[in-house]
C-alpha cells in the first residue's frame, strides 16, 4: 500500500517523463515533440516541489507556534526552472516558424527528404 | 577601489559579460556593439588570468556570492581546475571576437549584429560560469544560459539546415540540462544542500542509497550529452557544420570542454573517485564509450565532402582521447586529457578559423572548394596544414604533447594500456587520412577558372587565424605552461575526493 499511495506523486512523475520522453523521441511534428519536451520538464517540477513536501507541515512563515513546515527551496529553485523551460519552449517554437518559413513543413520526415539527407 | 575590485574578482569574471550582453543590444550602432563585446572579452580574459595566478600555489579562493555565506549562499569556488579551464576559455573568446568583426559582417546582416554580440556575450558568461560556481543548481542554471544562447548563435547560420541542426541541439540539449535537474534533484533529497564542497562531506553518509547511484547515473548521461560523448553525439556534426565561422569557432574549442569539466567536478570532488569508480563502473563504461568515440569519430571523419563536418567529426574522435585520460584513473592520465582539452582548442580554433577565412572568400566550406587553394590563400592554407599537424599528433605541435602524456600514461596501466596506445595510433593514422585528402586537394589540384581570381583572405582574420597557428606550435615546443597548469589541476582534482 505504502509503496503505491504513499509515493503516488513519484508514480505521476516516472509516467508523465516516460510520456514527455517518448513523444520528444517518436513524434515526427516539430511542434509536438516541444510539447513532449514541456511534459518531460514538467515531471522534474513535480519531482522537485513533492520532495519538499513534509507530513502537517505549514507553509513556512515565520511565526509562533509553528515548528514544522515545507522546504521552500525546491519550490524556488523550480521557479527557475520553469523559466528556463519557458525560455526553451519560446526558443523552440520561434525556430519552428522559421523551419516552416524555410522548408514550408514542420513534420521532420518531410524536411529531411527536402535536405535529402537520411 | 581597486582593492574592491580585485576582492570581486570572481564576480566580475560572470558579471563582465552578463552585463555587457544587453549593452550590445541597446546600443545598436553599427560597429559598436563588436568593440563593446570585444573589449569586455580583453577584461573578462585579463580577469582570468589575475585569477589563474592568484590560485596557482594551491589556494583555493572561495567568493561568497552577495555576502551569504556558503554552504546556504551560492558560493563561487576558484581552484587550480577551474582557472585553468577559464583561461583557456576567455582566451579562445577574444580570438573569436577579433576575428568576428569582418566574418560576422559578411555572414549576419547588420541589423541583427547587436542580438549577435549579445548572445555571444551570454554564452561566454553562461560557460564561464559553469565553470566558476560552487554551487550544484548554478551549474544547471548557466548551463541552460550558455545553451539557449549557443542555440541562438547557431540558427544565425546562413543555410536553412542551421534551423534543423539547431532544433536537434535544443532537444538533446534540453534533455541532458534536466538529466542533470534530475541528478541534482535526488542528492538534494538525500543530502539537503546544493553547495558542492558541502554535498561531498556529505553524501559519503547515503552512498549507500539507491537514490544517490540513481542521482550519479542521471548527472554523468547529462553531462555526456553535453560533451557529445559517443554514442549521444548526434547533435554535434551538424550544429558546428551549419553555425557561422565565428560560432563554430568559438564553441568547438569551449562548450564540450565545459562539459567535460561537468564530468569532472561531479564524478572527482561531488562524489569522489572512490564511489564513481569503485562502486560504480563509470572506467569500463567511460573507456568503452571513448574508445568507440576515437574510432568511429575519425572514421566518420575520413568521408565527409564538407570540410566543416571532418572537423567536427575529428572533435568526436578527441573528445574520445581527453576521456581515455580520465578513465585510466590516474593523476598522469587526468593530466594528460586536461592537457588535451588545452591543446585540442587550440587546434581546432586554429582550424575552424582557417576555414573561415575560406569561407569567407568562396561562400561554402566543400572539398571543391579546396582546390588549388595552397596557391591562392598561401596564408590560410598554411595556418591550416599547422592545425592539422596538430591534429594527426605531429612533433613540434600541441597534438603531440598531449598524445605524448596519453601514451606515457597508458604505459603505466599494463593490458588496458596496451590496447589503448594502439587505438590511440589507430586514430592518429585515421587523422592522417583525413588531414591528408584535404591538404592534397589544397596543394595538388589546380584550381577552377573562377576560382583561379579569388585572393588571399583579409589581414583582420588572418591575425586571428595565425595567432592560433602560432599557439600551436608555441605551445608544442614550449610546453612548460600548460603541462605544469594541467598536473596541477588533476592533482587538485585527485586530492579531492
Amino acid at each position: 500500500m505504502d509503496t503505491i499511495a504513499g509515493l503516488f506523486n513519484y508514480w505521476i512523475v516516472i509516467v508523465l517523463m516516460m510520456i514527455g520522453f517518448y513523444v520528444v523521441i517518436a513524434d515526427s511534428n516539430l511542434i509536438k515533440k516541444i510539447i513532449g519536451l514541456n511534459i518531460f520538464q514538467t515531471s522534474v517540477f513535480i519531482l522537485y516541489i513533492s520532495v519538499a513536501k513534509i507530513d502537517g507541515g505549514a507553509a513556512p512563515i515565520l511565526e509562533d507556534g509553528i515548528t514544522n513546515y515545507v522546504n521552500p527551496l525546491p519550490h524556488v529553485l523550480i521557479l527557475t526552472a520553469i523559466v528556463v523551460g519557458i525560455a526553451t519552449t519560446a526558443l523552440g517554437l520561434a525556430l519552428i516558424v522559421r523551419i516552416k518559413e524555410a522548408y514550408n513543413t514542420i513534420e521532420e520526415d518531410e524536411i529531411h527528404e527536402k535536405d535529402g539527407t537520411l | 577601489m581597486m582593492n574592491l575590485l580585485l576582492d570581486d574578482l570572481p564576480a566580475l569574471q560572470v558579471m563582465l559579460p552578463l552585463l555587457c550582453a544587453p549593452l550590445c543590444f541597446i546600443l545598436r550602432i553599427k560597429g559598436l556593439p563588436w568593440l563593446i563585446a570585444f573589449v569586455t572579452s580583453i577584461l573578462t580574459f585579463a580577469v582570468s588570468f589575475m585569477l589563474f595566478n592568484q590560485v596557482a600555489d594551491g589556494d583555493i579562493l572561495s567568493y561568497a556570492m552577495g555576502g551569504w555565506a556558503p554552504p546556504w549562499g551560492i558560493e563561487y569556488r576558484v581552484d587550480r581546475l577551474n582557472s585553468f579551464f577559464m583561461l583557456l576559455i576567455s582566451g579562445i573568446g577574444v580570438v573569436a571576437l577579433l576575428f568576428a568583426r569582418k566574418s560576422v559582417d559578411s555572414e549576419i546582416i547588420a541589423c541583427k549584429q547587436s542580438i549577435f554580440y549579445s548572445a555571444f556575450m551570454l554564452c561566454l558568461a553562461g560557460l564561464l560560469g559553469i565553470l566558476i560556481t560552487g554551487d550544484a543548481f548554478n551549474v544547471f542554471v548557466f548551463l541552460e544560459i550558455s545553451a539557449l544562447s549557443s542555440y541562438v548563435l547557431i540558427s544565425f547560420g546562413q543555410d536553412r539546415r542551421a534551423l534543423t541542426a539547431t532544433f536537434q541541439y535544443l532537444i538533446m540539449g534540453t534533455i541532458g540540462a534536466t538529466m542533470i535537474l534530475i541528478g541534482l534533484g535526488f542528492m538534494y533529497m538525500m543530502t539537503g544542500t546544493l553547495n558542492m564542497a558541502d554535498l561531498a562531506t556529505r553524501l559519503p553518509e547515503v552512498m549507500n542509497t539507491n537514490t544517490i547511484r540513481t542521482a550519479f547515473a542521471f548527472i554523468v548521461i547529462g553531462a555526456s550529452i553535453k560533451l557529445a560523448l559517443f554514442p549521444l553525439h548526434i547533435w554535434l556534426p551538424n550544429a558546428y557544420s551549419y553555425a557561422p565561422s565565428v560560432v563554430t569557432v568559438f564553441l568547438a574549442a569551449t562548450s564540450t570542454k565545459v562539459a567535460l569539466y561537468v564530468l569532472l567536478r561531479f564524478v572527482f570532488t561531488v562524489f569522489g573517485a572512490e564511489f564513481a569508480f569503485g562502486e560504480m563502473p563509470l572506467q569500463h563504461i567511460l573507456m568503452f564509450m571513448a574508445v568507440l568515440a576515437v574510432l568511429t569519430g575519425s572514421l566518420c571523419a575520413v568521408f565527409q565532402t564538407n570540410i566543416k563536418h571532418v572537423l567536427a567529426y575529428s572533435s568526436i574522435g578527441q573528445i574520445g582521447y581527453m576521456v581515455i585520460g580520465v578513465a585510466l584513473l590516474t593523476t598522469t592520465g587526468l593530466a594528460a586529457g586536461i592537457l588535451h582539452v588545452f591543446n585540442h582548442a587550440i587546434m581546432k580554433a586554429c582550424l575552424f578559423l582557417a576555414i573561415g577565412c575560406v569561407y569567407y572568400r568562396h561562400g561554402s566550406a566543400r572539398i571543391e572548394d579546396f582546390k588549388g587553394i595552397g596557391k591562392t590563400m598561401p596564408w590560410t592554407m598554411a595556418a591550416f596544414v599547422i592545425g592539422g599537424l596538430g591534429l594527426i599528433g605531429m612533433p613540434l605541435t600541441v597534438g603531440f604533447i598531449s598524445k605524448w602524456y596519453l601514451v606515457i600514461a597508458a604505459m603505466e596501466q599494463g593490458a588496458i594500456g596496451a590496447i589503448t596506445i594502439s587505438i590511440i595510433l589507430i586514430g592518429s593514422l585515421l587523422a592522417v587520412a583525413y588531414v591528408w585528402r584535404i591538404v592534397e586537394v589544397a596543394y595538388f589540384n589546380e584550381p577552377t577558372k573562377e576560382k583561379a581570381q579569388i585572393k588571399e583572405a583579409p589581414l583582420a582574420l588572418l591575425i586571428p587565424t595565425w595567432i592560433m597557428a602560432l599557439a600551436t606550435i608555441y605551445f608544442g615546443i614550449k610546453t612548460d605552461f600548460s603541462v605544469i597548469a594541467a598536473t596541477n589541476a588533476a592533482t587538485t582534482l585527485m586530492g579531492a575526493k
